[in-house]
């Protein structure tokens, strides 16, 4: 599977996205800068985590503009496999791929940390992988990854099982303590209504080896890769 | 606009000695123009000319042969790390920026200290700093420390590097003037080592980076006079701007125009901006440079030479290149966007000359402005302090009556609790490396094809394993107690390099070199001279016992406020190799079952003190700040890491964990509740421990002997530890068991006991609630 991993200015994990899914997972694996205007012979695309254009006025906020976002979007439209992590997930957002917003964590804080990550929904492409009941092991990093949605969008992402992945406790239960940003419902992830385009705040490509102490992120990745 | 003319008040005002200013008229032949009144200013500072320090610092050890770029030759040291591979790294302050606007001030030393690395031609891989602040129950101390933590994060999140370790200490010494020290590393193969050198008389001098602006004028000269009361408003137009989407920008575009090799020469432009860049490559390289301030970019308009010059504006770069390769350059800007300039030539005049408009403003020969600064021989006279610390004793001092409560207020004091509330802002996991993040002895980070600055970005191979490197693993640590220095500036400095490298060979590594931040008073003063001199000869005996060169560093004086001098701070940033992933040992215990063992002396018998003298026991529980620290015998401490090391390497040892403040009851607290798996999810494991009775209950069990180290193991491998301590001449005994929820340790009758989760609390939460 052709992976096309998207490259802003201030991309900071696109070599991490790279790394993993080249010489982890053993996928043909392209950086895409940001001023290309099409997206090759990719079969799925990451647009990954960091600060795209400094980030300085919002997340996302000029990023959504670029010539590969356009791209990105037809190729969404086509039905084309799309993953935002972290910054990535903000583009999303911003470029209305996916419903919602991510606004400053309650703390007011950038967050480094290992969260619990639980699957909602199993019946994605980046979930199907999972094993059931899993406790994912997985770290944050963001400033902005409290996600907002209004209560009708909510309730109609609910409906249509959009929400894919929550902050749990180690029980496995999503609990105001296991939430590292104030994020609705412990909403971690999300996913859109044809369930091709996804994103999250936790990083699924700094879990996957033991070295780093937790290989959990790569039934993540692994979802994305099985043939449907 | 007409310059100011030149008067012995004006002289003064640039921090310039009469003597010095004659020097200055001797080396021109003639007075100085107000632009280079201003340059020698900045080039003759403390900050930059270590005119006080020169003559001592070369009392440093600075080769082995792993050094591959020594210290002082460049903006950093180079150290080969194997398989054709070498990293680069430094410690730099930015003591004073911080202290009157703690946010920028502490994310453009983050910065500065990054590009250091980069024009190395490194990929920095990796960051950590060490700061000081005054008791964290001041809420002026409280607003530095939240403003210096939230600037770190801010730029280095941003720029995307791990800042995967530190060290945060308290004390009322430090109140209002807090301390910042910031490290970096970079990796990268010993063909890709960047020469700051203006090589080749008629290259192209660029400019790289956003336009020059009034900020930071003349931060280095400032950094070299003490603060005041007026300083925060005074001052505030000499702390820089930190940009650090930009210095990302900067660093890709440099290191993919270095894999061109179409650099002749690179430096960054740090202190003293584009005088020091221009003089110092101009001086290296044995040539002269002429560069035109018109076609400096300006932020600001009307700006004059002397402001252009002395600028210290962020994320600056200065590259000389090979004639004739101008296009590729520009190419490789352009795409990263970056704003450049065409601003001067390389010549063969030794002289550094600077235009404005075509009319000459500076012409100085840059060898002497760089090299040849004035150097002082200051005068030093031991403290009066001294003969009075070393004359306590403990008899006045009444034995620990309640070792539970005494060792609950220990876990909570802001100095030894958990630093998560300060890690958790940085993102210590970015770039996929962090094999052990922030929380144990030392961090250690994976070096892997993408830690290199090769080929740059756009073309990494996909799925290509073949052009894979091995794997290494580099352990990382900063240390440093200002008391024990106050205390005794030889032993107490000894102290911090033993530690270090105690710290390193706990995660299972071979330390291989140290940068150093000396952070002292004015050298004005006789009795500060006498502190740093013998700081000074007890890093460097250290550094030599220990075969770990000094690559570099820095000196920041000056560090003092009307109350006084902060306690003499050096600190210590050391760096180990691990070869193998199966050596990498965390602090904290595994298992139900497995045996404590102790290696090294529970009670270091030659001192009088018992380890108490300057410890955080007396400072915490007695209130005071007295006698003489730990005694550091360095062979013995060396034969107790390498007995550590060989059990490691030998695969015999679970956790090792060095005791240090706070003494064997905090080494082993944390021993039992430093393990985080998840957000809320700490994993805490019980510990029996039994001690052999002494004279003193708080010297045994709050005591700061040197040279011991906290290991577990499984039961089968208890007697191979022993026999291979024992073969190499270091006590070690058994000292407890590992298991259950509660940490006891029980002498002759007597038992303590403490709830691992009570302790948990104090330990992790009590920063974050001192913040609120």
């Amino acid at each position: 599977m052709n992976f096309a991993v998207l490259q802003f200015p201030g991309s900071n994990c696109d070599q991490d996205c790279v790394h993993v899914l080249a010489n982890v997972l053993g996928q043909p694996t392209q950086l895409l800068w940001h001023k290309e205007e099409s997206l090759g012979n990719a079969d799925a695309v990451i647009v990954p985590g960091g600060f795209s254009y400094g980030d300085y006025l919002r997340t996302g906020a000029i990023a959504r503009f670029s010539p590969v976002l356009r791209a990105v979007r037809e190729f969404a439209a086509a039905g084309g496999l799309v993953l935002g992590i972290c910054n990535g997930f903000q583009i999303l957002c911003e470029a209305g791929l996916l419903p919602g917003a991510l606004v400053r964590n309650r703390s007011l804080q950038f967050r480094c940390e290992h969260v619990h990550l639980g699957a909602v929904h199993y019946d994605s492409p980046f979930t199907r992988a999972i094993p059931p009941g899993k406790l994912m092991r997985i770290p944050v990093a963001h400033g902005e990854g409290c996600y907002f949605a209004d209560a009708e969008t909510l309730a109609r992402m609910k409906a249509n099982g959009q929400v894919l992945w929550q902050y749990v406790n180690a029980q496995g239960h999503p609990v105001s303590e296991a939430n590292p940003n104030g994020s609705v419902e412990n909403i971690a992830g999300i996913c859109n209504e044809k369930r091709n385009v996804a994103g999250l705040m936790p990083h699924p490509e700094r879990a996957s080896e033991d070295i780093l102490g937790s290989a959990d992120g790569r039934h993540i990745l692994s979802s994305m890769i099985q043939t449907p | 606009m007409t310059d100011p003319i030149i008067t012995p008040e004006l002289v003064k005002e640039h921090g310039l000695t009469p003597d010095e200013y004659q020097h200055i008229r001797a080396i021109l032949g003639r007075d100085p123009s107000y632009t280079e009144l201003g340059i020698f200013s900045v080039m003759w500072s403390e900050h930059c000319s270590y005119k006080s320090t020169r003559p001592l610092l070369k009392q440093f050890p600075t080769r082995s042969s792993r050094i591959l770029v020594g210290a002082g030759e460049e903006n950093a040291g180079i150290i080969d790390i194997g398989d054709g591979l070498a990293i680069a790294f430094k410690m730099e302050s930015h003591n004073h920026p911080s202290a009157v606007e703690p946010f920028q001030g502490a994310a453009t030393g983050v910065g500065g200290i990054i590009r250091d690395i980069f024009t190395m031609g490194a990929r920095p891989v990796c960051a950590m700093n060490s700061l000081r602040f005054g008791e964290i129950t001041s809420p002026e101390s409280r607003r530095l420390f939240r403003g210096v933590v939230a600037g770190i994060a801010h730029y280095g999140n941003c720029f995307g590097i791990p800042t995967i370790a530190g060290e945060v200490d308290f004390d009322s010494t430090y109140q209002g003037n807090p301390l910042v020290n910031a490290f970096c590393l970079g990796v990268l193969r010993h063909d890709q080592i960047a020469r700051g050198a203006a090589k080749g008389v008629g290259n192209p001098v660029f400019y790289v980076g956003p336009a020059t602006g009034r900020d930071g004028l003349a931060g280095a000269a400032f950094a070299s006079q003490d603060l005041t009361e007026e300083s925060a408003e005074q001052q505030r137009g000499a702390v820089q701007v930190g940009d650090p989407f930009m210095e990302k920008l900067v660093l890709e575009a440099c290191l993919e125009l270095l894999a061109t090799d179409a650099v002749a020469g690179i430096q960054d432009m740090g202190a003293a901006g584009l005088t020091c860049s221009t003089c110092e490559t101009a001086a290296r390289a044995g040539t002269g440079i002429e560069i035109d301030l018109s076609k400096v970019p300006q932020r600001a308009p009307n700006m004059t030479p002397y402001e252009i010059m002395l600028s210290e504006s962020q994320e600056r770069m200065l590259i000389i290149v090979q004639r004739g390769r101008e296009a590729e350059v520009q190419r490789i800007f352009d795409k990263w966007d970056l704003p450049w300039a065409l601003i001067g030539h390389v010549t063969d005049t030794g002289h550094m000359v600077v235009k404005n408009h075509g009319q000459i403003v500076v012409d100085i020969p840059a060898k002497q402005i760089a090299d040849e600064s004035p150097v002082y021989h200051r005068e030093f006279r031991e403290p009066a302090y001294l003969p009075e610390v070393r004359a306590f004793t403990l008899r006045d001092v009444p034995d620990t009556q309640d070792p539970v409560a005494d060792l609950k207020i220990l876990m909570a004091c802001p100095t030894i609790a958990s630093k998560n509330w300060v890690y958790r802002q940085y993102d210590h996991m970015v770039r996929n490396g962090s094999t052990v993040c922030p929380g144990s002895d030392a961090a250690v980070i994976r070096i892997k094809t993408d830690s290199l600055p090769a080929g740059g970005l756009a073309n990494v191979a996909s799925g290509d394993k073949k052009s894979g490197l091995r794997e290494k693993y580099l352990a990382l640590t900063v240390d440093g107690n200002g008391i024990y220095v106050y205390l005794d500036p030889y032993e107490g400095s000894k102290i911090a390099v033993a530690e270090a490298a105690r710290n390193l060979t706990c995660s299972g590594a071979v330390p291989l070199g140290v940068t150093d931040n000396l952070n002292f008073g004015s050298p004005l003063n006789p009795e500060i001279m006498f502190q740093l001199r013998k700081s000074i000869e007890g890093l460097a005996e250290a550094c030599r016992a220990f075969h770990t060169p000094v690559t570099g560093g820095n000196v920041s004086l000056y560090n003092q406020s009307p109350e006084g001098a902060i306690d003499p701070t050096p600190t210590v940033g050391m760096v180990g190799l691990i070869e193998k992933s199966e050596h990498i040992t965390t602090q904290w215990f595994k298992d139900d079952g497995d045996v404590i063992l102790l290696l090294g002396d529970l009670v270091e018998k030659r001192d009088p003190l018992h380890g108490l003298g300057g410890s955080a026991y007396l400072k915490r529980i007695r209130d005071t700040k007295n006698g003489t620290p730990p005694l550091c015998d360095l062979e013995k401490e060396k034969a107790v890491q390498s007995a550590a090391r060989a059990c490691i390497q030998a695969g015999l040892v679970k956790s090792a964990h060095d005791c240090r403040e706070g003494g064997f009851a905090v080494a082993l607290a944390a021993c039992c509740i430093s393990q985080q798996i998840a957000r809320g999810t700490p994993r805490l494991i019980g510990a029996q421990v039994e001690l052999p009775a002494s004279s003193r209950l708080d010297a045994l069990l709050f005591g700061e002997a040197q040279s011991r180290i906290v290991v577990s193991c499984a039961p089968g491998n208890v007697d191979p530890i022993l026999s291979r301590a024992s073969h190499m001449g270091v006590t070690a005994a058994i000292v407890g068991r590992v298991g259950g929820d509660a940490f006891s340790i029980k002498i002759d009758a007597r038992t303590w006991s403490w709830s691992v989760s009570d302790l948990h609390d104090l330990w992790w939460n009590s920063i974050a609630r001192a913040m609120q």
